[in-house]
């Protein structure tokens, strides 16, 4: 494995072994000494062309614990404003002497073009819908660590799956390691080809809550619409929206997760935001770990 | 190997031997000879159980570490003949050390072993380190550079079931089972029931490999062309750079005859 585009590229052995691998580097973060030599000597750029502050410092003290030296390059304020191509960014980067390159970008796909232009590993953070690969790692990750078991769980992954690169990595992960996915949604922010996706598909949420071990709520993404999808916030919320009532129907042991960042109100209640079912914090804290595991795995051997 | 037929249960020091089940003569594979049996190996432990307490006035202080893979079982079967002897309860557990190899860059990234300080935690405790084999003592160096990371124990010591020489650092063991002079063509296999379903201690061929020389400054700067060192190369001294299953392979390069020595 030299890059992480999509997590689709994934056996269920490599998977696996990033989690095993996380889970061994999760007590680095109970240490007194959080700090690993591992990486020392290498340089790891943070790549990013959208905002993000999770994925960002994520990927920043993952490489940090592993002693790896961090550059942060965001699009604003760089070359990029004067009209830099990616291409030229890559390259200088390379120059530098770029281990890997952790990249987000607003264009799905442009992680894989990366790929092609530099040496060191990619890792890719989100490329427009396409795909978010150690976010589903980290939501695995986290589903194992709080239930024991990945085969056989049944996840429900509701909202905004047409905009979500979150959703389309998890399936393809999910369904890897023999969890059984469905995707709820309303059908205007279905993706046209979700029949192709190895998962089910259901526009009724109150029929999968009670059949599910893991609810993963989407954020609406509003800043990728430019029509209405649905007809008002308070619609969707009440046909989509996770509050107190439904979570009262879920199965006891069941989890709720969220990517984040959460819009308390209308995809996710307060109520089940603050719930102790509710691994939104969880999530963040195995992300570290489990980028931590990416990156050593990819650049710690030859 | 030695003429003397070993007898079941006999470890020497009137302690019964634990791990009675495990057959007398090891199955070897071809191409390779048994230079200690089960109940050798026994009798090495029982032995350095009773150097440590002497050594450490009691082991009232002592958390025993393995290094994985096979220094875990060791550790523990070190931990339950301490309480045999002397009725001491000693916290054991093991210590990964893949995050602290120098030779990371020389191999594909390996999958992590198991880190596992006990409760105590290691500040003002005498930890003993234990492995099985003692080769360069790279191994060893980064143990002591992971220990340093976890805590500040009083003092750190070394056992090892076999000292198999050719030090590249200058480290020394504290309690060993076995001194094993060898070539550096021949490669020691430590076998135990707990991983490989039966105790020994094989000496063989040394595992072909190609020479471990460092990729040139012009392809290490490009990183990820310095691929050319196969997948099959380990590092000599390490325990953990063995898939489990296959037993603990030392193995390198060339000097004296395999005498057998005594420990």
């Amino acid at each position: 494995m030299r890059h992480l585009l999509s997590t689709g590229d994934l056996s269920r052995d490599e998977a696996t072994l990033i989690l095993d691998t996380a889970a061994e580097l999760a007590q680095v973060g109970d240490r007194s000494v959080k700090k690993l030599p591992t990486l020392r000597g290498r340089t790891v750029v943070n790549l990013f062309y959208e905002d993000s502050t999770r994925t960002r410092t994520s990927f920043e003290l993952a490489a940090k614990r592993l002693s790896a030296d961090v550059i942060n390059f965001s699009a604003k304020g760089s070359s990029v404003s004067k009209g830099e191509s990616l291409k030229d960014t890559a390259l200088t980067l390379q120059a530098m002497g770029a281990d890997a390159v952790v990249i987000r970008h607003s264009a799905s796909g442009a992680a894989h073009r990366l790929a092609n232009w530099v040496d060191g590993s990619v890792l890719n953070a989100g490329d427009g819908t396409h795909e978010h690969p150690t976010q589903a790692l980290l939501d695995a990750y986290t589903m194992r660590d709080r239930l024991g078991r990945l085969e056989g769980l049944r996840v429900a992954v509701v909202g905004d799956i047409l905009h979500s690169r979150v959703a389309r990595s998890n399936v393809l992960l999910l369904t890897t390691l023999g969890a059984h996915v469905t995707l709820v949604a309303p059908p205007t922010l279905l993706p046209v080809s979700v029949n192709t996706w190895p998962c089910e598909v259901s526009y009724d949420l109150d029929e999968v809550l009670p059949k599910s071990d893991v609810v993963m709520m989407l954020r609406v993404q509003a800043e990728r619409m430019r029509d209405s999808f649905f007809p008002s916030v308070r619609e969707y919320s009440r046909n989509y929206g996770l509050d107190g009532e439904r979570l009262g129907r879920m199965p006891a042991e069941a989890i709720v997760m969220h990517p984040g960042p959460m819009v308390r109100g209308m995809e996710i209640s307060a109520e089940v935001a603050d719930s102790p079912r509710c691994t939104v914090t969880e999530q963040v804290a195995n992300g570290v770990s489990l980028r931590m595991a990416v990156l050593y795995l990819l650049l710690g051997g030859s | 190997m030695r003429a003397r037929k070993p007898t079941k249960g006999d470890t020497g020091s009137g302690v019964p031997a634990p791990a009675s089940e495990v057959p007398e003569t090891p199955d070897v594979p071809e191409g390779t000879r048994a230079v200690l049996d089960g109940n050798e190996i026994n009798r090495a432990l029982t032995r350095i159980a009773h150097e440590v307490l002497e050594r450490t006035k009691g082991g009232e202080h002592v958390t025993l570490l393995g290094i994985p893979s096979r220094g875990v079982p060791l550790a523990e079967r070190l931990a339950r003949r301490i309480e045999q002897v002397e009725d001491l309860s000693v916290p054991f557990g093991s210590l990964d050390i893949t995050m602290y190899r120098d030779d990371l860059h020389l191999a594909p990234a390996r999958a992590l072993g198991k880190t596992e300080i006990p409760a105590g935690g290691l500040d003002d405790r005498t930890v003993v380190l234990v492995d099985d084999v003692l080769f360069s003592g790279r191994t060893v160096r980064a143990a002591l550079d992971a220990l340093g990371d976890l805590g500040r124990p009083r003092a750190v010591q070394l056992a090892v079931l076999v000292d198999r020489g050719h030090r590249e650092l200058p480290i020394r063991a504290d309690y060993v089972g076995k001194n094993l002079p060898t070539s550096l063509r021949e490669g020691v296999t430590v076998l135990l029931s707990e991983t490989d379903g039966q105790d020994a201690v094989l000496l063989g061929p040394a595992k072909a490999r190609p020479s471990p020389a460092l990729p040139s400054p012009a392809t290490a700067l490009k990183g990820h062309a310095s691929r050319a060192v196969p997948p099959s190369y380990r590092d000599p001294g390490s325990s953990s750079a063995s898939s489990p299953g296959t037993g603990t392979t030392a193995d390198s390069a060339d000097n004296a005859g395999s005498k057998e020595g005594d420990a």
